[in-house]
């Protein structure tokens, strides 16, 4: 048994020789029993990340270590959700899960696949090519919950559901957690929809981790400060990003011990956050102890 | 059985909603000693949050001496909040002002900053302290309210202000 679900040390991927690698140089942590919010701009390398651990890609260079042991060792302990959501097109929904049952025998769930797809209301004779997206969607689910896995890596799963569906499907994913201590990782660009359900991020662009660790924590290392100061006032901070407001300025910053009272405090939101950090490619990383890879990861 | 709304544009941290929507059922009466929570299970899959908030919310509420966990039987109401019941004479009064404050002119936000002004008057928050506290960043309010921990089931304990 292992307390962490998922470690990258220096984790590299070039697919191919001269074009840019998609992954550089990442490192982090996740704990087990997290639900990780997996953000980042088109193409950041969130998917790269996900296949990785998914075991489907193998590293250029660097390591990278699943449930305590390779990911293509931990396969059957992991389920895995691309964004293209690739099922057998000739198949129907009843077949399609019955190929999960026989996949997985052992671990697989049928009562939980079953109500995953039927509140769908999929129609099990249906064929996977007349689906929809959004049924395809849930269906891709519905095999991934079913397999019971440890790990949960989900890669833009609730992009093409309507608001109800995903509100359903986050509950359904958030009741596994609660229940079996599941760790999930769900990749998006759009935080809002993850904030709530998720305890823990990994902020990606640039193929490099840009911040990492509980979202409590991330949150408050920064301070949303206005002011009519110069940015040269807050030297003894990490200013992330600044702008000039009126006669005054606002910047985000990562604090270092009490912030000057002359200055307004706010807390910033999530989203504040992850866009100031977006906008300032160059700000420093911020991987919170206890998120930063801690030994030598399994080869 | 309570449910739980979570309204995510509030600004009031998630699980301090489900702090206070829980201390309203107390003292509307809608929840009562003896009482079971939901488990955080059906918490969060009705409403999609994180499990850990959930148990933050009840380890607050627990900590205020509202609830107790039982190992493996769930979390339970050890007291309710007393004070304003719906049917108290209050509400009867305060019904009459807002009708007076309407007559006045007063349009909707003018009578909730009136109203929210006396509130900080007569019950100003531990957190917010008048003179300008160093400006840290903070962690979600905590409300650290002077409550008896001890207290008998089934009496109603915080005193009526009036």
């Amino acid at each position: 048994m292992t307390d962490t679900a998922i470690e990258a040390a220096d984790l590299t991927l070039a697919y191919g020789r001269r074009r840019e690698p998609a992954l550089r140089g990442c490192s982090f942590r996740l704990a087990t029993g997290r639900v990780c919010a997996l953000v980042g701009p088109n193409g950041a390398g969130k998917s790269t990340l996900l296949a990785l651990a998914a075991g489907l890609l193998r590293p250029t260079s660097g390591r990278l270590a699943v449930l305590g042991t390779t990911p293509a060792a931990a396969r059957p302990r992991v389920a895995y959700v691309a964004q293209d959501k690739p099922l057998h097109p000739g198949l129907s929904v009843a077949e399609t899960l019955r190929l999960g049952a026989e996949l997985n025998a052992g671990s697989w769930d049928a009562a939980l696949a079953a109500q995953v797809a039927a509140d769908g209301e999929l129609d099990p004779g249906a064929r996977v090519r007349s689906l929809s997206g959004g049924q395809r969607t849930r269906l891709a689910l519905a095999l991934a919950l079913g397999k019971r896995a440890e790990l949960l890596l989900l890669d833009e799963p609730m992009a093409d559901l309507d608001p109800l569906a995903r509100n359903r499907l986050m509950g359904t994913l958030m009741a596994e957690a609660a229940e079996h201590g599941t760790t999930v990782v769900m990749s998006s660009h759009i935080i809002g929809e993850l904030a709530d359900a998720c305890d823990h991020l990994l902020l990606v662009s640039g193929g490099r981790v840009r911040l990492g660790g509980g979202i409590d924590d991330l949150v408050h290392a920064h301070a949303l400060v206005t002011g009519t100061g110069r940015v040269a006032d807050l030297a003894r901070h990490t200013v992330v990003e600044s702008r000039a407001t009126g006669r005054g300025l606002t910047a985000l910053i990562r604090t270092d011990g009490p912030v000057d009272p002359a200055w307004d405090v706010e807390e910033p939101s999530l989203e504040e956050l992850l866009l100031a950090h977006l906008r300032a490619p160059d700000a420093p990383a911020l991987i919170t102890p206890g998120t930063t890879p801690t030994r030598a990861v399994a080869a | 059985m309570v449910e739980y709304r979570i309204d995510r544009r509030s600004g009031v941290a998630t699980y301090l909603q489900i702090v206070q929507q829980t201390r309203q059922a107390l003292r509307l009466g809608l929840l009562e000693p003896g009482d079971k929570l939901p488990t955080a299970r059906e918490v969060v899959e009705a409403t999609a949050v994180n499990p850990n908030t959930v148990l933050k919310a009840y380890r607050e509420l627990e900590r205020e001496g509202l609830v107790e966990a039982r190992r493996g039987l769930g979390t339970f109401v050890r007291r309710s909040l007393g004070g304003a019941p719906a049917d108290t004479p209050l509400h009867g009064e305060l019904l009459e002002w807002a009708t007076r404050a309407r007559a006045a002119g007063l349009d909707r936000e003018d009578t909730a900053a009136l109203f929210a002004a006396v509130l900080e008057e007569k019950f100003p928050q531990p957190h917010a302290a008048p003179e300008q506290a160093v400006p840290q960043p903070q962690p979600p309010p905590e409300r650290t309210l002077p409550q008896p921990q001890s207290v008998p089931h089934g009496t109603t304990t915080e005193g009526d202000p009036a």
